[in-house]
């Protein structure tokens, strides 16, 4: 089984006034994971419908192994696809469910039964091929359903949120099978998802959507770190915006710090600089600048709400940390050195709320 | 989200308080009353046909039933009528109902007001309708192959103009009962993985849509074969003679035996439902 590969050419689609596809433009490597990640809306769902053949695009093409495949039927297509819902057929066993792609095919019953016990195995439920899927929990569905898309050997496998259904543990548990079981099989994955979480922790690749566009494309790193642009900055993990000034060609001044600026400069001096939660360092001071506000326990991490001259960000700290701020404190707080991405300044920027995600 | 309501969620452990027993006592009168206005007619017509004034209890309605002139075909007429109306009505609606589902759901109000129209034409108004358009074509038709056509509906060993009128009586108790059925699956879902899996979309329909809607393709079954055992309008203003019409005719002659072909007409239905209820549900096991 090798995967292929699969391009967006200039995809367009348009339902009614809305545009859930403008113009997206995105290749994806074979054997290669990529997660689309955006908001609701930003049209990464229809982006892996127009590779499933569920939707056709108004303009633009879909290409796997530079074959143009955007009027090809979605049951002449190579490609296996987990539902976000629980897709199996209810009348159907576990084991008929992963057969059926290959009753269709007339794949000799004995042969297919070997192949979807196999598949089962594959899949972590090796005694399960008996069950009806009212008899399976929701992550056994989804693993039957995973197994279902494998059993025509398809170059590419298409994941629409298949673990938002499930509850937190089933879906770090799946997603970490998911990205093995993809590994070693060498199979091109398109997976849509709308938490950043998710999409970081497995993905070779993350491209980032926003308004039928992609916004950015590199590894979870590279857009963790270096964000290209303040949507995905904003969207990917959660950042402050701290009041700055940008002074000479390439620093700003932030927090009584000068840091170097990466990235475009906005025209103007007074700017946003955002910072990550846990490159905010803080130590105790009884005479320090920032009032701690708030704070949240996270286990392995604490989330301070810290206020400087009327500006309020947030910061994580280790969680054993915890219980040396209290609300009231006063702390003192610095910035790890290393470059900044600067926005336009907004008024309105206030960092969301502590209890939030 | 957990930090936010801790003390408000409910006890779902709570022991659910007994229901009181007035409810209970209703639940009883309710269901006696119910008994008795439908057991009362059916022991009374029961007893009138087994009773003879003169020799006391006997069968010999119920077997002259068997013995009448006109039973067998009229029986058989109007079980191939049901069970061609059945045929051709889900063939019709159930292809439909999918594709305004899948692909243009604003139809779906269209379909819903045309498929419930039937039930505000009086079958009455319907029959002239049918009985002038047939009087109209021979007249017009006549030099047209279309002349055979109207001739051959007409046929009275199997008159295929009452299967049209039937199905579409039976719309609107389909496309309930249909309905229904497939909004109680996720048919999108199910069409898609389906597709996805190389699936043509006959093989669709017919090994993932229809084997999920057995419970609604069985009522809707049911509803036309009630539907089209009872009718009698339509039928005998047309001039044929299924079983309905062979019914009322049959009764003038002999009162004990019309009494006692309605309760065979009656428990024949019921026997022909449970066989399709079961057909209908009791599959499943069998894999």
């Amino acid at each position: 089984m090798n995967g292929a590969r699969v391009e967006f050419r200039g995809l367009r689609r348009t339902f009614g006034a809305t545009t859930a596809l403008d113009g997206l433009d995105l290749t994806v490597a074979p054997g290669e994971l990529i997660a689309l990640l955006g908001p609701s809306g930003c049209g990464k769902t229809t982006a892996l419908r127009c590779v499933a053949g569920f939707e056709t695009p108004d303009q633009g093409a879909v290409l796997v192994d530079g074959d143009d495949i955007t009027h090809v039927p979605a049951n002449r297509r190579d490609a296996g696809m987990v539902f976000q819902s629980y897709s199996l057929f209810p009348n159907l066993d576990a084991r008929d469910n992963v057969a059926f792609g290959m009753r269709v095919r007339k794949v000799p019953a004995a042969e297919r039964h070997a192949r979807a016990s196999e598949l089962l195995e594959l899949v972590g439920l090796p005694v399960h091929g008996d069950r009806y899927p009212h008899q399976m929990s929701g992550g056994q569905q989804q693993r039957v359903a995973l197994a279902r898309a494998l059993a025509l050997e398809p170059r590419v496998l298409l994941l629409d949120e298949p673990l938002s259904a499930l509850d937190a543990k089933v879906r770090v548990t799946l997603r970490e099978e998911i990205r093995r079981l993809q590994q070693s099989l060498g199979i091109t994955t398109i997976f849509v998802t709308h938490d950043q979480e998710e999409a970081l922790s497995v993905a070779d690749r993350v491209a980032v959507l926003k308004d039928g566009r992609l916004e950015q494309s590199g590894t979870p790193a590279e857009v963790y770190d270096s964000p290209a642009t303040p949507f995905v900055a904003e969207f990917v993990g959660t950042m402050n915006h701290l009041p700055g000034r940008l002074s000479g060609s390439a620093e700003v001044e932030v927090l009584g710090q000068r840091l170097p600026v990466q990235g475009a400069l906005p025209g103007t001096t007074d700017v946003d600089v955002l910072v990550r939660p846990e490159t905010v360092l803080v130590s105790p001071s009884p005479d320090g600048a920032a009032l701690v506000v708030s704070s949240s326990f996270r286990g392995a991490s604490v989330r301070l709400r810290l206020r400087v001259e009327g500006t309020e960000f947030l910061a994580d700290l280790p969680g054993h940390d915890a219980t040396r701020y209290a609300p009231g404190d006063r702390a003192a707080v610095r910035l790890v050195e290393r470059p900044v991405l600067v926005a336009a300044s907004s008024t309105v920027a206030a960092p969301e709320a502590v209890a939030a995600e | 989200m957990a930090a936010l309501t801790p003390a408000v969620l409910p006890d779902v452990d709570a022991p659910r308080p007994a229901r009181p027993r007035r409810v209970r006592v209703w639940r009883g009168v309710v269901l006696a009353v119910a008994a008795l206005y439908f057991v009362v007619p059916l022991l009374a017509s029961f007893v009138f046909t087994v009773n003879d004034p003169v020799r006391g209890f006997t069968l010999d309605a119920y077997l002259e039933i068997f013995g009448a002139e006109g039973f067998v075909p009229s029986l058989l007429l109007s079980l191939g009528l049901a069970a061609a109306t059945i045929v051709v009505v889900l063939a019709l609606t159930l292809p439909a109902m999918l594709a305004v589902r899948l692909s243009a759901p604003k139809l779906r109000p269209v379909m819903e007001v045309l498929c419930t129209l039937p039930l505000v034409v009086p079958p009455i108004t319907f029959v002239a309708g049918i009985g002038t358009v047939l009087r109209w074509g021979p007249d017009h038709l006549a030099t047209t192959p279309f002349y055979q056509t109207v001739i051959a509906i007409q046929n009275p060993a199997f008159p295929v103009v009452l299967v049209i009128a039937y199905v579409v009586l039976a719309l609107p108790f389909v496309y309930r009962a249909l309905d229904a059925g497939l909004g109680a699956m996720d048919v999108r879902t199910l069409v898609e993985a389906a597709r996805n899996c190389g699936a043509s979309w006959p093989h669709v329909l017919l090994r993932v849509i229809v084997p999920n809607l057995k419970s609604g393709l069985a009522s809707a079954s049911f509803l036309t074969l009630a539907l089209v055992l009872g009718e009698y309008t339509v039928a005998r203003l047309l001039g044929f003679q299924p079983f309905s019409v062979w019914i009322v005719t049959i009764s003038g002659a002999n009162a004990a035996m019309s009494v006692a072909v309605s309760i065979f007409s009656l428990l024949l239905t019921w026997l022909l439902l449970l066989v399709l209820s079961t057909a209908g549900t009791n599959r499943r096991s069998r894999s």
